[in-house]
């Protein structure tokens, strides 16, 4: 079992996925609690476009993926809810973020493996350098999600209430995308543009299926991503396919699993705890 | 000192005048019953004294300070109750994320709050309530952790926004007492919107009634009249009290009753004694 672990690549492999992992799994718990996972998975695509327009002017596609996906979600936090909110505006910058993202790869020689690198994600090609960045960036996310979460959630379960009391609505969106901007940029590291919503989103969701307890939920979500990133590593280890593709098996059947009809679990969720 | 002044107040949305050159005195320990047609600016008139509507003419002092936004005094309870209806959160955290709000930090709640948050919830009898998830909870239990919600940070005055909406009659009775009991045990003023006066009587200190851009602030008696409604309703009303009730007649039809056609459940008006503990 722990034979996996001698080789560099598979210890970066693991300490990448926790980094990534735990903090999709947190800043996915409140992407869902305030029904922007949309946006999330539009910010993803966005990162595509940076990712290969810094690929094409010579610099590390992740500082693009930040950069693009930063600026984006700012500019998606000014733009207000209602916008950040429209399927049809999402979908098309969604879309166009793609098709610029191909037009710069045209230009590019490495095409077909950078593409597939980059809209899969291939957590097994990580170095130690990029986990060192990966560690800098999650904690900043988490670091700033941690000081504005209580207006953040404020602002998010009573948006009314907090606006009277003059918590600037605009202001902890835009500061709540920016954070799910960097989120989703490391979540493109392990497991792709396209499958982000499966560390994001999946875990968070199943985990608020579990408790309705906040805390716990948090927890339970970062704590579920944790075991669905590395177990998916593992399994791509023993079975030689993409971990990609288990992490996202994994995502799924967390999912549906909380999802069962749980006659216990309805009792237990009423349980004082 | 008092709860609300306002001083030939005016207030305009998107150019078009919804109150104008209103002027009127709410006392500290007063509640008020806030009446009107729809779209007559009952909640208008409430974000205004929280000071997110600033008054195009006149004056607004809350608690003796100029209305602004931010006020820690003010619970309030909003019309707009837009919280996902598949919210998977528990009450409790629901409503606990109102404490200190505002305030920077981690929602980790300390002694007191967890107490005053508990206090609230035993207020309106919501401590069972709210330990499961929102997206369970009927929109009437919704309604009483709202209330809780209204409750915490020690108001001195309370705005609640149409709070009887979707209540049965027994609970639209138990909230209206329950007001009214804070009102006396805290001292605190209340503005309290509704669309019928009689699920009122007995509570309220004061009616003030709003239509056709002006107000009218006085007592049941002094206000739910012929003369006085017909001027706010711009047309003839009559008031016919009958066994203990008032009716606002505009013609033949009853005026209050039909603005309840525009409410999402009109069923809800009806004595629906089953299906409810
Ligand atoms: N943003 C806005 N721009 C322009 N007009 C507005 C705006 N918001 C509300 N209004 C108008 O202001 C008027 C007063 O609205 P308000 O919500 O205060 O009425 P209300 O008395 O609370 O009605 P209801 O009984 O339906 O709750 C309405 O005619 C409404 O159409
Ligand atoms: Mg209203």
């Amino acid at each position: 079992m722990l034979e996996m672990l001698q080789y560099d690549f598979m210890r970066n492999a693991f300490a990448a996925a926790a980094v990534v992992a735990i903090v999709a799994g947190t800043v996915g718990y409140f992407l869902v609690l305030r029904g922007q996972t949309f946006a999330g998975h539009a910010l993803a695509h966005v990162g595509f476009t940076g990712a290969t327009g810094a690929v094409l002017l010579g610099i590390a596609p992740i500082w693009g993926m930040v950069l693009a996906t930063v600026a984006a979600g700012i500019g998606m936090g000014f733009m207000g809810e209602r916008l950040a909110q429209r399927d049809v505006a999402i979908g098309l910058v969604l879309a166009l973020a793609l098709g610029l993202g191909l037009l710069f790869l045209h230009f590019f020689t490495a095409f077909a493996t950078q593409a597939t690198t980059l809209l899969f994600g291939n957590v097994l090609a990580v170095d130690m350098r990029t986990v060192w960045v990966l560690l800098a960036l999650g904690s900043v996310s988490l670091a700033t999600l941690a000081v504005i979460s209580r207006p953040l959630l404020f602002a998010s379960l009573h948006p009314e209430l907090a606006e009277a009391k003059g918590v600037s609505l605009r202001l902890y969106s835009v500061l709540f995308l920016a954070i799910v901007a960097l989120a989703t940029a490391e979540c493109a590291q392990i497991v792709g543009v396209l499958l982000v919503f499966a560390l994001m989103v999946g875990p968070a969701a199943a985990a608020q299926r579990l408790t309705s307890a906040m805390a716990a939920g948090v927890l339970l979500s970062a704590v579920l991503a944790l075991l669905e990133a590395w177990s998916g590593i593992a399994l791509a280890y023993y079975t030689d396919w993409p971990s990609s593709f288990w992490i996202t098996a994994l995502s799924a059947a967390v999912y549906l699993i909380a999802t069962l009809p749980r006659p216990m679990g309805r009792f237990a969720s009423a349980a004082p705890r | 000192m008092n709860a609300v002044e306002l001083r030939d107040v005016s207030l305009t949305l998107g150019g078009r005048t919804i109150l104008a050159g209103i002027g009127l005195d709410i006392a500290m320990g007063e509640f008020v019953g806030v009446l009107g047609p729809n779209g007559s600016g009952k909640t208008t008139l409430m974000r205004a004294i929280l000071g997110l509507v600033p008054p195009s003419r006149g004056s607004i002092h809350v608690l003796g300070q100029p209305a602004t936004r931010g006020n820690p005094a003010i619970g309030y309870m909003p019309q707009a109750r837009h919280f996902a209806s598949d919210l998977r959160l528990s009450g409790r955290d629901f409503v606990a994320s109102v404490s200190n709000g505002h305030r920077l930090g981690l929602p980790v709640r300390g002694r007191i709050a967890r107490a005053e948050m508990e206090q609230a919830l035993r207020l309106v009898g919501a401590q069972e309530l709210a330990r499961r998830p929102l997206a369970e909870l009927s929109g009437g239990e919704r309604q009483r952790l709202l209330l809780a919600q209204a409750l915490i940070g020690k108001p001195q005055l309370l705005l609640l926004d149409e709070p009887l909406i979707s209540l049965d009659p027994h609970r639209q009775q138990e909230v209206v007492d329950l007001v009214k009991t804070l009102k006396a045990d805290l001292g605190i003023a209340v503005l309290f919107s509704a669309h019928d006066v009689n699920s009122l009587l007995g509570a309220i200190d004061k009616v003030l009634y709003l239509g056709s851009g002006q107000a009218a602030l006085g007592t049941i008696d002094e206000v739910i009249t012929g003369p006085v409604l017909s001027r706010l309703y711009g047309s003839h009303i009559d008031v016919v009290r009958v066994g203990g009730r008032i009716f606002v007649m505009s013609g033949s039809c009853c005026a209050e009753t039909e603005e309840h056609r525009h409410e999402p459940a009109p069923a809800d008006r009806q004595p629906r004694h089953s299906g409810h503990a």
